[in-house]
């Protein structure tokens, strides 16, 4: 296809709001990367895993992610068509339905869906993880701060922005 | 509604509420959300975030934009969820995007790529440990398990589209639960 960068973000993305199982960007993160590193060709799988740190730098929800992947490939215009693109879907949704939530909250068909979708999207999870683990180490000294880091954040309540700090040192320190 | 929120916020009050959630969450926004509405504005009790929160999860997209909507609608109806979107969208917009000018101007300078390697790092460290605790939560089962191997062997290492590996495994999931949900 030969349809302009934006017109593929907002079809790209409106449809991933809509199958965004399991709270948010991270368990689509593998289908990100498909559609824009192996569809696309936008950019390497280093410069995703990097934008996706710039994310984690930033505050807010973890969905701006898509408003960088936009930036990337659009400038400004394809950040606002890529973010737009992946809460309106959803949102609109959300709105139409939120009414209706006391009718089908304690349904038998409701909880089954939730219960088995979770299966789903830990499975989605660790594919995003070892992707993104795989974009962005190069190094033994880079697959180590990934394990540390994870082991930290496991282990205890420590605020993520911290190990954000202590991997961009290690960075500038030449270490990773 | 059992227990009516102590204050009905107006659309005005909605964009700030939801724009204070926007700048303060680093790492996860929920548990911000979850302060400001409950504990320093009151707009909702506790029983009624848990219940918005569990509509936000069922259904697709991020959760703390559904929250958002969800929200700004039982306030102000479609005027109350844009305030409360725009406002929560707003900030971390604009933060992000001089982000990504700065990455598109210095992202390649020596100093920046190696801190950037390292924050990398990092990073994807952040995600694993979001799969890992999402193994301990949840996969207890052997069943689980499978679906989860699943999902993982198809979405990264075949490689297949989300919605592929969401219409197969889905439903047999669902499926293989449905008798142990009442």
């Amino acid at each position: 296809m030969s349809e302009s960068p934006l017109v593929q973000l907002a079809v790209d993305f409106g449809l991933l709001s809509l199958i965004a199982v399991g709270g948010g960007v991270m368990t689509v993160l593998p289908e990100m990367q498909r559609m824009v590193i192996d569809q696309h060709g936008w950019m390497s799988a280093t410069t995703f895993a990097q934008l996706f740190a710039l994310a984690q730098a930033a505050p807010g929800p973890n969905v701006l992610f898509v408003s960088l992947i936009g930036w990337q490939v659009a400038g400004l215009a394809g950040a606002l068509v890529a973010t737009i693109a992946m809460i309106a879907p959803s949102s609109v949704l959300t709105f139409a339905v939120a009414s209706a939530w006391e009718r089908f909250r304690d349904a038998r068909w409701r909880k089954a869906i939730q219960r088995g979708l979770a299966p789903v999207t830990t499975g989605l999870m660790l594919g995003a993880a070892y992707l993104l683990t795989r974009a962005a180490d190069h190094t033994l000294a880079a697959y180590a701060v990934t394990g540390f880091t994870a082991g930290i954040v496991v282990m205890t309540r420590l605020n993520p922005i911290w190990l954000i700090g202590f991997g961009a040192v290690l960075g500038l320190t030449g270490v990773v | 509604m059992a227990h009516p929120a102590t204050h009905r916020p107006n659309a005005r009050e909605l964009f700030a509420g939801f724009l204070s959630i926007g700048i303060a969450g680093f790492g996860g926004v929920l548990p911000w959300a979850r302060r400001m509405l409950v504990e320093t504005r009151r707009w909702l009790t506790p029983r009624e975030f848990t219940d918005v929160l569990g509509l936000c999860q069922f259904l697709p997209g991020p959760n703390i934009v559904n929250v958002a909507v969800a929200v700004g609608a039982r306030f102000g109806g479609a005027r109350g969820a844009l305030a409360a979107l725009a406002g929560l969208m707003v900030a971390p917009f604009a933060v992000v995007v001089a982000l990504g000018a700065l990455y598109t101007a210095y992202g390649h300078v020596p100093a920046v790529e190696s801190a950037l390697r390292g924050v990398a790092a990092a990073a994807a460290g952040l995600v694993v440990a979001m799969a890992l605790k999402m193994m301990r939560a949840g996969v207890t089962r052997l069943g689980a398990g499978i679906v989860a191997g699943l999902a993982f062997g198809g979405i990264a290492l075949a490689r297949l589209p989300l919605v592929l590996v969401l219409a197969v495994l889905a439903p047999l999931s669902v499926l293989a639960v449905w008798r142990s949900v009442r």
